[in-house]
């Protein structure tokens, strides 16, 4: 019944214009004090055919923070973070156990559409993906599909909207009609950023989203993150530890599939409780 | 370690080849020769075919025409009924104003052999567009007849004893009369493409192969395309992958390379006999083609969709498009230049197809284009092989001249699909 009744009200929020639904969700997140818990985990399974690549997940995300997922390559970081939107539906052997609760309602109910809820959870991708239209198409595509808002001052505002927030504003705004994929690629990763902000989403999952870009570009992205936690709970995968300790508050270190810790990502660095997280973060595998 | 590499290269400086060495750049040069050979070979046969072509083409080039003055007399053609008027008597006395001696039935039958059939039609088609000229003398301009044709192009050879060659020395005489009196012509043959086909080479055109093929085409581009893309993005997007996709991918694979006349049968037995559809006509032919062509669309197309980034995908999932809205705004309209390459060279394909439109009677005489694409038709490739199979020297010279249209329709559809592919690859990287 709770479910039922969350996945109205989040659906009655989808509706109203971008900019209401903001102050909404603004509005609530005022009232409540604190970083309550946004997406909860509890023993989440992914299978690929017959191999098991994460083995009973369980973790709380707490909103408008950035949790950094770290590990090895392989350690099922990014399989889970794919489980928050429900990407991996998209891969035909992939199967999913357990739950996952984003503000209290299951994502894996049948009663969930995956389009909705990929309206709600924003994701970036490690190689930054425009689409090989327009600047301007790029952030439109998404109000347009969704019906936020159609063609004319509304689609502009949300689209300058969308690039400020993203930091790109200033750089594009006299060539949105020219094609995305001509940007460099920090300028399009930010635009990929801008692209998931644009459908007014409570969460942004980045998977690994500074991995193809240069030093001064990372910093970019870095220094956006930072700035967007305020009104999105962000999720981040990311092999340098660096990273993690730059942009995160908390940290959730994943080893052979299974979630070793999750902890402050101050705690973690300096005194982790795992002897494997101790051993990572120190360098001796990875 | 070190001791062993010096004593292996013995006396020799390192930089000097031993016998092995030589050998292997010896075979390296061989198969480059190898393959220069090869080249050299395909376009020397290439060069040969297309020369024997134009050079069997080029009287066709042409076509000889004679100009005679034409006299109407008043009562022989009613000016409210031009069409009913017998030109062909009239035709005749002005020839024998020129050659008056001629009287004899078996002259005059020789007498009018030199000149094409169609004359009597070119005249009417001028009194019928102005009725004025009925009782006035005027010039006409109509074709010789293929006897008349080949002579003034030297392909009859006029030194032949009589007995060997086609035309009697009479013949040879009035012919060499009217090019003294400045009576022959040879104008550039467009009547080769505007005129529809006939029995006589003179006449004869490639027209309602045109127009057929065209039908034909458009029938096999309107069926293939939309189900060729349909089923290629249903197998490549949708479809889980298994056993029984698996099946599907094999067949529509060996579909490809299933002999034409085979889909000719099918044609002849499915949409011919079962369902009765008119013989001959283009929208049968088309629909055959289409189902030669079906397969080499969605082979294309798959490919077209494969070479799509999954990056793309995921982009356009992220933002919460449906996977209906994922291939209809993203991977479709980037595929599509891949498609269109593969479709123009399906439709290419089904152009040459001459086996499967013979089945289902495309290759009937027919002297009219088709009004629409029910009607009975030719096509290019059918025309090719009706004419090819006439006796008349004249045919000989039209057939090459047809292949060589139809030559220049794929050359110029495979010019596109390659021009395509060049210009709009890979546009998102």
């Amino acid at each position: 019944m709770t479910t039922l009744d969350t996945t109205e009200a989040s659906g009655m929020i989808m509706n109203k214009t971008a900019e209401e639904a903001g102050a909404l969700a603004k509005a609530v997140s005022t009232a409540k004090a604190g970083h309550e818990t946004k997406i909860a985990a509890s023993k989440v399974s992914v299978f690929y055919g017959d191999k098991q690549a994460l083995f009973d997940v369980s973790i709380d995300i707490p909103a408008r923070q950035v949790m950094a997922f770290i590990g090895p390559s392989g350690c099922g970081k990014s399989t889970f973070l794919r489980c928050i939107n429900r990407m991996n539906d998209t891969i035909d052997n992939c199967s999913v156990k357990g739950t996952i609760e984003i503000d209290g309602a299951n994502i894996y109910d049948p009663k969930i559409d995956p389009v909705l809820l990929r309206a709600r959870v924003g994701m970036v991708f490690q190689k930054p993906n425009p689409f090989p239209k327009s600047i301007y198409d790029n952030i439109a595509y998404g109000p347009r599909i969704h019906g936020v808002a159609k063609a004319g001052s509304a689609m502009d505002e949300i689209v300058e909207r969308s690039l400020q927030r993203a930091a790109l504003w200033n750089e594009v705004k006299d060539r949105l009609d020219q094609p995305g994929t001509g940007l460099s690629g920090g300028q399009q990763q930010r635009l990929c950023i801008a692209r998931a902000i644009a459908v007014n989403p409570d969460i942004i999952l980045m998977d690994e989203p500074c991995s193809a870009l240069d030093p001064i570009a990372t910093a970019k992205v870095e220094e956006l993150i930072d700035e967007l936690r305020a009104q999105y709970t962000i999720v981040i995968v990311t092999h340098s530890m660096q990273q993690a300790a730059r942009v995160s508050q908390k940290a959730a270190f994943f080893h052979l599939g299974n979630l070793i810790e999750v902890d402050e990502t101050d705690k973690m660095f300096t005194n982790p409780s795992d002897q494997r997280t101790q051993d990572y973060i120190t360098g001796r595998f990875g | 370690m070190s001791d062993t590499a010096t004593q292996g290269t013995g006396r020799r400086a390192w930089y000097e080849p031993d016998a092995k060495l030589k050998r292997r750049h010896a075979a390296d040069r061989r198969l480059r020769a190898y393959g220069i050979a090869a080249i050299v070979f395909a376009l020397a046969m290439l060069a040969t075919l297309v020369v024997t072509i134009a050079i069997t083409a080029a009287p066709a080039v042409t076509q000889t025409m004679v100009t005679l003055e034409v006299e109407v007399p008043e009562g022989a053609v009613n000016p409210s009924d031009p069409r009913g008027g017998s030109y062909q008597k009239i035709l005749n006395e002005s020839v024998a104003r020129i050659f008056p001696e001629v009287d004899t039935p078996r002259e005059l039958r020789e007498l009018r052999q030199l000149f094409s059939n169609g004359g009597q039609y070119a005249l009417r088609d001028k009194v019928v567009a102005d009725p004025s000229l009925i009782g006035r003398t005027f010039e006409v301009v109509f074709p010789l007849s293929d006897i008349g044709d080949q002579l003034h192009k030297g392909v009859i050879d006029r030194d032949l004893p009589r007995d060997q060659r086609r035309v009697s020395d009479e013949q040879v005489g009035w012919y060499d009369r009217l090019v003294e009196q400045g009576r022959i012509s040879a104008p550039l043959n467009w009547g080769l493409i505007f005129n529809a086909d006939s029995r006589f080479p003179e006449l004869a055109g490639l027209w309602g192969a045109l127009v057929g093929s065209f039908y034909a085409l458009l029938i096999c581009f309107l069926v293939s395309f939309p189900v060729g893309i349909a089923a290629a993005v249903y197998l490549e997007e949708f479809a889980p992958k298994n056993r029984f996709t698996d099946l599907i991918e094999v067949n529509i694979n060996n579909l490809a390379a299933v002999p034409s006349i085979v889909f000719g049968l099918l044609g002849l037995a499915v949409f011919l006999n079962f369902f009765g559809m008119p013989r001959s006509a283009p929208i049968v032919g088309g629909l055959v083609l289409s189902l030669m062509t079906l397969p080499t669309i969605i082979i294309a197309t798959r490919a077209a969709l494969k070479a799509v980034p999954p990056s793309i995908r995921e982009a356009a999932i992220g933002v919460g498009a449906s996977r209906m809205q994922t291939v209809g705004h993203h991977v479709l309209p980037l595929a599509m230049p891949g498609i269109l390459t593969g479709t123009i060279i399906g439709l290419a394909q089904a152009l040459g197809e001459t086996a499967p439109l013979l089945l289902i009677g495309m290759n009937a005489f027919i002297t009219a284009a088709p009004d629409s694409m029910f009607n009975p038709s030719t096509a290019l490739p059918t025309q090719i092989y009706i004419w090819a199979d006439s006796p008349e020297r004249g045919f000989t010279s039209r057939t090459s001249a047809a292949i060589i249209v139809l030559l220049g329709f794929l050359v110029c559809m495979n010019a596109i699909a390659i021009y395509m592919r060049k210009r709009f690859e890979r546009r998102w990287s």
